[in-house]
């Protein structure tokens, strides 16, 4: 005669799974690496002085006291923006704003791509937190100028593109920020 | 005519437990799939500055973090004069050999990737907001020698005001 086996207790199952379901959820980030990605220059090699046209510069200064500066002028962070919009875009041919050249794109056709560059210079006790505003303002800036091409040709916001369609408004809108070597007047490190 | 029957006992029937631990071991896989393991501890104080214009770093095994702040515990390691320690894998690295620390930390996590990943791999900066920038110069010079040019500031979002 076989005997009956008798059933397992599943009731304990949840509990255990429980139990590793907490274990993961406290051992785990579910947090994305998220941030502003940037690319540092090669390696100096030798030092070129080209020479540049100062109206392709915009030159943003902060120091020590966190307080910014671009072309000379004392500005707020959220001022930056329009500033940098300002400049990078030309809207109007201005005299004293960035050189444009005309560069024909694949989807786009013929651009007229600025020559802009913004020189950024911290000094050395500028805060982290600054920094990351300012760099955060001018990606919005382009961000802002990348949309608008977007919208003229395409009718599209740029994040909705394609990465070719994105590729080719990345070289009409070009995003170009040089880092000189920052200062250090205050010399107090923290 | 209906008839309410109050005086029979009705039994509640019992609610099957059974599949409780499915529905568990559902949330538990879904959970194991969408994070991923604290690999290191994390020896600075951090609060990551905010930023509106971030984008999400694409593959987790590409991405290599530094953390610069305050340390924790007065036992670590700090970078002159003293205030500040940067931390690689489990680490925080002392001052004398910072160049030989971010080299090989770089060159370790370059190791295990084929050739078209090498140029893929992102070095996040988690730097605390009040560390000043002399820190984040050092590493970034750091580096910029090694030839390890993707960098990422790590920041959390912040809520943009745009409708004003």
């Amino acid at each position: 005669m076989a005997r009956k086996t008798p059933g397992i207790n599943t009731g304990s199952m949840a509990d255990i799974s429980f139990l590793l379901l907490t274990f993961f959820l406290l051992t785990s980030s579910i947090n994305t690496e998220q941030g502003i990605p940037r690319k540092l220059p090669p390696p100096a090699t030798d030092i070129v002085t080209a020479p540049v046209n100062r109206r392709n510069v915009l030159e943003v200064v902060v120091n020590f006291k966190n307080e910014i500066s671009a072309n000379g002028s004392i500005i707020t962070v959220s001022e930056l923006k329009d500033k940098a919009k300002e400049f990078l875009e030309n809207a109007n041919n201005s005299e004293d704003l960035p050189v444009k050249e005309r560069k024909s794109i694949n989807f786009i056709g013929d651009f007229m791509v600025s020559q802009g560059v913004v020189s950024l210079k911290n000094d050395q006790s500028t805060s982290y937190d600054i920094y990351v505003q300012v760099q955060n303002e001018l990606e919005k800036a382009v961000n802002e100028l990348r949309d608008k091409v977007a919208n003229q040709y395409f009718g599209k916001k740029y994040s909705t593109l394609d990465t070719a369609i994105q590729n080719a408004i990345k070289i009409a809108v070009p995003m170009q920020i040089s880092e000189a070597k920052p200062n250090d007047l205050n010399n107090q490190a923290q | 005519m209906a008839r309410f029957r109050k005086d029979e006992k009705k039994e509640v029937p019992e609610i099957n437990t059974g599949s409780m631990s499915d529905i568990i071991f559902m949330f538990l896989f879904f959970f194991m799939v969408i994070t991923n393991m604290r690999e290191t501890n994390i020896k600075v104080l951090l609060k990551v500055p905010t930023a509106s214009e971030i984008q999400k770093l694409e593959k987790k095994s590409l991405v290599a973090t530094i953390y610069i702040g305050a340390p924790i515990s007065n036992k670590e390691n700090t970078l002159p004069p003293g205030k500040i320690s940067v931390q690689l894998d489990d680490q925080t690295i002392k001052p004398e050999d910072l160049e030989n620390s971010v080299k090989e930390f770089i060159i370790a996590r370059k190791a295990p990737l084929d050739e078209n990943d090498k140029n893929k791999l992102t070095f996040s900066l988690k730097v605390d907001k009040d560390v000043q920038m002399r820190y984040v110069n050092i590493i970034k010079q750091e580096l910029r020698n090694n030839s390890a040019l993707k960098i990422n500031y790590a920041t959390g979002k912040k809520v943009s005001q745009e409708n004003q």
